[in-house]
């Protein structure tokens, strides 16, 4: 190869080679690759972790046993009806994307079409600052402030009335305002990657300020939108501290928003608090649940990922 | 202006005011109906950013309002106690969280900054494995909170790492759930190095390690730095995972690494938190308060850092 190669490096030319092996550069090459390959191997860490006890879990209760309802870990005899807590977990989510869907696109569009550059500088840091608040903070606020005002405010016996000690649709709101800021930060930024020509061509037609929003930047801008609401879901889905606070725990099976109800990480954070004993079947019960919780959100991460790269693709 | 060119006819000024009309008509005024739906329509964004701003704030007061009897050198200085409620603090909860924050960032910068230089500096994009790597971090990004608790609890802290239920076990699955916020803002630092410096290095006899070190690291320190700062104070805030892997005892005496019961800040409020006495709901607010301060301190560093030294080349 070197005596064929052409160029100042030619035959009778200096050669460009190093004039040593610069073992060096590999060794910290392979070093800064270990890095890469540790977040894979977390990957892998959590997949392992989550699949023995599963599976010895399901060595004992059969699958139709465990896709039902009825949620009763503790029991003699227990009963493990999943359905009860992924429909708790539903049910925050629910009310928590009703409340920061809305709230997440309207700031978005108010922030990429109509706020001043002065403006936007001051909102989008306070937004982070929401973004940054930690959530047993936000759990605590649901149980303390939010809870009291509900069940103020609840139309009498309406759904059977607002005078349990936790509700869900208090956790539900505190989750929407968790979510609200990634909505809004997302959604702002895959409105602002749409081209400014886009803007002005709806304008010479003659298209009001409304319209340019709604009908050309809120469509040109729907994946990322779409990946902002799909990736607020899974943050929903998997939130922990607030439902633990406000929500209960109690396993229930609906959609009622003045239900005290249990979610899938509400029953993980309760149950496997240090004193559980391994193997135990409630230990397996634990690992179970995170199971079906990991499912889902990496089903929803993987949406939502594919939908940024997309609008990333188009604009960018 | 065009009035000069116009000859001074009456059929020519017919003709200029009839042309100025038509323009006015359409470029001028728009219709009531338009006028009134888009401010309506401006109202309601308004609205909805208000309502974000104003939940946060609730936030804020509440905290501060409820807490406000509690704030005191006690918060600091006292270890939890169900005995002498009034004097109720937080004093072994800060010192683990300080001492987890410590092992957290010993471990965060060289893992993390290593895996950006690598994804941005050495990996080829069109190889798969590379793009399972990439495509991993970002969906680690996004794994509950929770499911980082289940990982530290059945491979660190019993299973093959087997470290029981110690401070050290509450560090590492901290770290490695705050790892992909250091690695994402780190590949974004090191890319935003323009190819030009690096072309520069090399072109000077610079090996592509002494290019990283001395030209693309210390231009992307800043960047970096925020990332790091940014995952620091999500590590703070952090409580479901520490409760699973052992951070829930009613800690009253200050913790070591290795050995013995350990608390957060985090775990220690929600601690008090579901207790149902009034004293406790208010040492609670009192520790957000507490919380809430040094974590907007931290963020807010990290942001004037990114406003401050974000360089344009």
């Amino acid at each position: 190869m070197e005596a064929t190669s052409i160029g100042a490096g030619g035959p009778g030319g200096p050669r460009l080679e190093a004039p040593s092996k610069r073992r060096g550069e590999k060794a910290i090459q392979a070093l800064l690759a270990l890095c890469g390959l540790l977040s894979v191997l977390t990957t892998t860490g959590i997949v392992i972790a989550l699949i023995g006890p599963t599976v010895g879990f399901f060595q004992e209760i059969p699958f139709g046993e465990f896709f039902t309802t009825g949620w009763f870990p503790t029991f003699n005899p227990p009963s493990f009806g999943v359905f009860d807590i992924v429909v708790g977990t539903l049910n925050v989510t629910l009310w928590g994307m009703l409340f920061a869907i809305p709230i997440g696109l309207g700031a978005a569009i108010y922030l990429s079409e109509y706020a001043s550059p002065r403006v936007r500088k001051v909102v989008k840091p306070i937004l982070e600052i929401l973004a940054g608040i930690p959530t047993v903070a936000i759990g605590f606020f649901a149980v303390s402030f939010l809870l009291p005002i509900i069940q103020d405010v609840w139309p009498g016996e309406f759904l059977g009335g607002a005078e349990k000690p936790f509700l869900a649709i208090a956790a539900g709101l505190g989750i929407g305002l968790m979510i609200v800021p990634i909505i809004a930060s997302i959604s702002e930024d895959a409105m602002s990657a749409v081209p400014q020509g886009l803007r002005e061509g709806a304008y010479a037609m003659g298209a009001t300020k409304t319209k340019v929003a709604l009908r050309v930047v809120f469509p040109a801008a729907l994946s990322g939108i779409v990946a902002s609401i799909v990736l607020g879901i899974s943050r929903a889905v998997g939130e922990t501290m607030i439902v633990v606070l406000a929500a209960g725990s109690t396993p229930n099976a609906t959609l009622n928003p003045v239900e005290s109800i249990q979610a899938i990480t509400s029953f993980i954070a309760t149950t496997a608090t240090g004193d559980i004993s391994q193997g135990s079947i409630t230990y397996q019960s634990v690992f179970a649940a995170g199971a079906v919780l990991f499912l889902m959100t990496l089903a929803m991460n993987i949406i939502s990922i594919r939908l940024v790269r997309r609008y990333r693709e188009v604009y960018e | 202006m065009m009035e000069s060119h116009v000859p001074p006819t009456e059929r020519a000024r017919f003709a200029v005011a009839g042309a100025r009309a038509n323009v006015a008509a359409v470029l001028g005024n728009q219709p009531r109906g338009d006028v009134v739906r888009n401010n309506a329509f401006a109202g309601l964004l308004l609205l909805s950013i208000l309502i974000a701003l104003a939940g946060l704030l609730a936030l804020l007061i509440q905290a501060g309002a409820q807490g406000a009897s509690a704030i005191g050198p006690n918060l600091l200085t006292e270890p939890p106690s169900t005995i002498d409620t009034a004097n109720a603090g937080f004093r072994p909860a800060l010192i683990g969280s300080v001492m987890m924050i410590a092992f957290v960032i010993a471990l965060i910068v060289p893992l993390g900054v290593g895996a950006a230089i690598y994804l941005e500096e050495y990996a080829d994009e069109t190889r798969w494995w590379n793009r399972v790597v990439e495509l991993n971090i970002q969906n680690l990004a996004a794994v509950p909170s929770i499911i980082y608790g289940i990982l530290g609890l059945g491979l660190i802290v019993r299973g093959p790492i087997d470290l029981g239920f110690v401070l050290l076990a509450g560090a590492i699955t901290l770290a490695l759930l705050v790892l992909p916020i250091v690695i994402i803002a780190g590949r974004e630092a090191i890319r935003a190095v323009p190819p030009s410096i690096r072309e520069g290095s090399l072109a000077l006899g610079a090996t592509q390690w002494q290019t990283i070190r001395r030209q693309v690291l210390p231009a992307a320190i800043p960047g970096v730095a925020t990332g790091v700062i940014l995952a620091v104070s999500r590590a703070l805030g952090e409580t479901a995972p520490l409760l699973l892997v052992g951070a829930t005892v009613f800690v009253t005496f200050d913790p070591s690494p290795l050995e013995g019961g350990y608390s957060g800040l985090p775990v220690q409020i929600f601690q008090y938190a579901t207790r149902p006495q009034e004293e406790f709901q208010t040492v609670a607010a009192a520790g957000i308060m507490l919380m809430l301060v040094v974590l907007v301190a931290m963020n807010s560093v990290a942001i004037w850092l990114r406003n401050r030294y974000e360089q344009k080349w």
